[in-house]
């Protein structure tokens, strides 16, 4: 019986749940009105962005605050290429893009550990908006872009797809004996390396693969934007946002940073348009320190705990 | 051929020399004792042959093979492996998952999965950790914490393996426990040591030969008889009072 149990919650967590999501995602902008048609573009963006961030950060501990880098830039790739080929080579040339510049930063930076990183990443999305900014105003003239625009349906069911393929990557990555490696790294760095890990490859290569998606996703988003110059591309708030959303929700496994992408962009949507509007941003840095504070695991760490607990208390009274 | 051989090995940080000028070789299957008092150098040359740290000067072969500025990953492909003073076990991971990174990864032929498996199985075993399989690594006592290190360093099939005080912090069962596991490593496996160990009662009993570092100098070399009779070395690490051979 306890053979039984094991298999139907191993089925339902691996397989049941995620096709049965996978299959109302996908009929939703059919069934939905169309406000929350696009909520659930913000959701799909944002639970990739999570993923994506948690695929590098979320394992080796490297906190990467540049995601709005890699974001503007597939935003940049939409501007430069959209009119001249069909939408999925401009997200494959976005993801590229971030890929490879992810590739050199890595390349020059992964040696910095903790907050230094984290820094340097962060100064790579202000560098770029400065640098775009100055050239737009002085060498080219014309500050920003117009940018091809796509339909909602368009623009939702590429994100879907970018997000079904960032959470099969991170999946599968997760489970592949590369995906011990990055726990290894996330652990302890020194010993990992002397275990026979390519430390600097496996993390190059992990962060680029990372952005790749965060690039595809800017590409995307572009189509919604209509003009778009270097402040709005590079949006400090898109580095901030992947990274807290995967801490809220609990990095630990792929559950926690999609749960939180979905319930941040809930949380924000809500108070950006409700009647506590001018409290949005008060009240969304209490809901954060709280679970800094509070929560270590994230959301995800505490439903476990509290599931053990639950557990633990059924438990006592037949033992005892 | 000396399986490993270092030349005039030089480290230095700012204006302390750590390691100087220092000589050494290490022949198949020999186990040979590192000591000294504490600064003298030892896991300095330890993070020198692994390649942690390169050397300002000198030079470091392994079969024959010049290994100087290597990457640490290189020279544990190549065969040498290590642990660490203080225990750098993957905290989180599954002690078979600690050691399944070590076949994994430390090896030159990539093994399947399900080998890699079945070898970190057989080395838990090998160092009597098959109860806590599945229990995260960070659990487990130091001595479990030492006896996984070491497990994870076998999973790379190394031929030379660098024990970094091994026994500091066991008690006298563990130390003796760990002295057995040593002798059987060479015994079975075929493995070269080199071990820093501040407990002289291991250090005299296993190993063939020794060396003495002191303020980053080789000061004496030899068979433990003749290193607890070398004047040298009672002078500067054991104390003029001291028995060390039966402590």
């Amino acid at each position: 019986m306890n053979l039984k149990e094991i298999n139907w919650k191993k089925y339902s967590l691996t397989g049941g749940i995620p096709l049965l999501i996978v299959i109302f995602l996908g009929i939703w902008p059919y069934i939905g009105p169309t406000y929350y048609v696009t909520l659930f573009t913000y959701f799909l963006l944002y639970v990739t962005m999570a993923i994506a961030w948690t695929i590098f950060s979320g394992t080796t501990g490297y906190i990467s605050l540049a995601s709005a880098a890699f974001y503007g830039l597939g935003i940049y790739a939409a501007a430069l290429f959209g009119e001249k080929m069909p939408l999925i080579f401009v997200i494959f040339i976005g993801g590229a893009a971030s890929f490879v510049l992810a590739f050199i930063v890595g390349s020059i930076t992964l040696r910095l550990r903790g907050i230094y990183f984290a820094m340097f990443t962060f100064g790579l999305v202000v560098l770029f908006k400065e640098v775009l900014l100055y050239w737009e105003i002085t060498v080219k003239n014309i500050r920003g872009y117009f940018v091809v625009i796509e339909t909602n349906n368009t623009i939702y069911y590429y994100l879907f797809g970018i997000c079904v393929v960032t959470v099969i990557i991170a999946y599968l990555l997760k489970r592949s004996k590369y995906g011990l490696a990055l726990q290894g790294i996330g652990e302890n760095e020194e010993a990992a390396a002397h275990t026979g890990i390519n430390v600097t490859m496996v993390k190059i290569l992990t962060f680029a693969l990372s952005s790749f998606f965060m690039g595809a996703c800017g590409v995307v988003m572009a189509t919604k934007m209509t003009y778009i110059d270097p402040q709005i591309a590079f949006n400090p708030l898109m580095s901030f946002n992947p990274a807290l959303m995967s801490i809220f929700g609990g990095i630990g496994n792929l559950y926690g940073p999609a749960v939180g992408a979905v319930l941040f962009t809930y949380i924000q949507e809500k108070l950006m348009t409700g009647s506590l509007k001018n409290y949005y941003m008060l009240i969304f840095g209490a809901i954060l320190v709280a679970t800094i504070l509070f929560l270590p695991n994230g959301l995800m760490g505490l439903i476990q705990n509290v599931w053990k607990r639950i557990k633990g208390v059924k438990r006592a009274p037949t033992t005892g | 051929m000396h399986l490993l051989q270092g030349e005039k090995v030089t480290m230095s940080f700012g204006g302390l020399t750590a390691v100087s000028e220092v000589d050494f070789y290490v022949d198949e299957k020999e186990i040979l004792g590192l000591i000294g008092p504490n600064g003298a150098g030892k896991t300095t040359l330890f993070n020198l042959i692994s390649a942690s740290l390169k050397p300002k000067s000198g030079k470091i072969t392994y079969e024959g093979k010049n290994i100087t500025g290597m990457n640490p990953y290189q020279i544990c492909r190549l065969g040498i492996a290590r642990t660490f003073q203080t225990v750098k076990t993957f905290g989180s991971m599954t002690a078979i998952d600690n050691v399944r990174v070590g076949a994994l990864f430390g090896q030159p032929e990539k093994p399947s999965s399900a080998q890699a498996t079945k070898d970190a199985i057989e080395l838990l075993e090998f160092v009597g950790l098959s109860k806590n399989t599945y229990s995260p690594a960070r659990d487990l006592t130091l001595a479990n914490q030492k006896r996984l290190e070491v497990a994870r360093a076998l999973a790379t099939k190394p031929k030379l393996l660098l024990l970094d005080e091994l026994m500091a912090g066991l008690n006298q069962t563990e130390v003796a426990e760990a002295m057995d596991d040593i002798r059987q490593m060479r015994a079975e496996k075929g493995i070269t040591i080199i071990m820093i160990e501040h407990v002289m009662k291991a250090i005299m009993n296993v190993c063939g030969r020794i060396i003495v570092l002191n303020y980053g100098k080789k000061i004496a070399e030899g068979t433990p008889q003749e290193i607890i009779n070398s004047p040298t070395v009672i002078e500067v690490y054991l104390g003029e009072q001291s028995n060390a051979g039966s402590k």
